[in-house]
């Protein structure tokens, strides 16, 4: 056996592992951190597959954002879970339901896939040249399969409104709180003014470098989103009112300006969402920039969740 | 020399492991949130600190070595902080 193998039975059994410390955790709290837990050790499994994109997804999305999700669902229903447990027969069908899913999902992956898998892989590589990128991820997403990215970044901003829309009537377009209420502490507040500066570089080298190496508008917009909800929760700034039209307008740019791309696609190239020759590059970079800014805009806004206070007048 | 190399890439990284490992074995043997806490930091900074030194002579660029210095620094950084953070939370429990 070789020692990557090794490493790699170990690193299944890990995950596995987690996985079901996750299902058995009492508490919520427990769960969610074992939760993710998970999502890091999947995103190592996702290295060894050699896909270095989604692994940064899995860690940024996956793990911490929606970690910190589910950390704030875990605070925000902390007391009430000591209700009656679910009656059994609920528990034992949906346990029963994920089982099949699951084996479903390992008969069709596993079994019924001819060897070797079906992959669109290598026309994927020779038609990478004619888009001027370098990352075939990237290519995947902003050129063979764009209608699907641009759907995706519309989905995200149809989740914020579904949460904005949980407030109350009165505090309608108020402001989310974010954080406990007592004062933050002295050393939240330096880290929440050395690391922004810091993150901010890494956000944007991560979407920049994703045109031509891992990474991407996705995972430069989490970084971002982590650094705003840091200074955020340090009150070193204010979160804006879902009212206000900066935010909307940075939670929409990205979405429109790449609707917009697509359907300048219809007058110069025709079709929607293709690029002229030789533009595609700038054109994606163009995007993903304002992607960055919208995804970083609508992760934050969705950790902060719905507005508790009336805005400030 | 690349022998020499290779032999100072193997001590460090098994020096830092064995940090981590050590760690971990508090982290689940000390009875206190302090303790613990204690035993983390010396698997974040030390540890990984000698298996960023033992790979910095196995890159090919400066630009690599740079990058993987930057991570053992935002490491050290935001591990000291939530640290303290983490302790000033169980302190005032």
């Amino acid at each position: 056996m070789t020692s990557a193998l090794a490493f790699d039975l170990a690193l299944a059994a890990l995950v596995l592992a987690i996985a079901t410390l996750t299902i058995a955790a009492r508490e919520a709290m427990s769960a969610v951190i074992s939760f993710i837990a998970y999502g890091l050790l999947l995103s190592l499994a996702w290295v060894r597959l050699r896909a270095p994109d989604v692994a940064l997804t899995e860690a940024a999305i996956g793990a911490g954002v929606t970690g910190l999700l589910l950390l704030g669902a875990a605070a925000t229903i902390g007391d009430r879970q000591a209700g009656a447990a679910p009656p059994l027969a609920l528990m034992l069908a949906a346990g029963l339901a994920c089982a099949l899913v699951a084996s479903g999902l390992a008969a069709t992956t596993l079994v019924l896939l001819p060897e070797p898998a079906p992959t669109l892989a290598p026309p994927a590589m020779a038609s990478l040249a004619t888009t001027g990128l370098g990352n075939p991820v990237t290519a995947v997403l902003f050129v063979y399969r764009a209608l699907d990215t641009l759907l995706e970044k519309v989905v995200l901003v149809l989740a914020l409104l579904g949460v904005w829309s949980l407030a109350p009537d009165r505090v309608w377009g108020g402001v989310a709180r974010l954080g406990p209420d007592a004062p933050p502490r002295a050393m939240l507040v330096f880290l929440a003014q050395l690391l922004p500066p810091v993150g901010m570089v890494i956000a944007i080298y991560m979407f920049w470098t994703g045109a031509d190496h891992p990474g991407g508008a996705f995972q430069g917009g989490a970084i971002l989103a982590a650094m705003w909800l840091i200074v955020l929760t340090a009150r070193l700034a204010d979160m804006p009112a879902t009212s206000h039209p900066g935010l909307r307008l940075l939670v929409l740019a990205g979405p429109m300006l790449f609707a917009a791309i697509g359907f300048a696609g219809w007058a110069l190239a025709d079709a929607f969402l293709a690029y002229p020759e030789g533009y595609a590059k700038p054109l994606i970079i163009l995007a993903e920039a304002g992607l960055t800014l919208s995804i970083a805009a609508t992760l934050a806004c969705l950790v902060a969740g719905p507005a508790t206070r009336t805005p400030p007048p | 020399m690349s022998t020499a190399i290779a032999l100072v890439t193997v001590v460090a990284v098994s020096a830092g492991s064995i940090f981590f490992l050590a760690g971990t074995i508090g982290l689940i043997r000390f009875p206190d949130a302090p303790c613990r806490l204690h035993a983390l930091t010396k698997a974040d900074n030390l540890g990984l600190g000698l298996i960023v030194l033992g790979l910095l002579p196995q890159v090919g660029t400066l630009a690599e070595a740079l990058k993987l210095v930057c991570i053992w620094l935002l490491v050290l950084f935001s591990g000291a902080i939530v640290t303290q953070l983490i302790a000033a939370t169980s302190r005032h429990k």
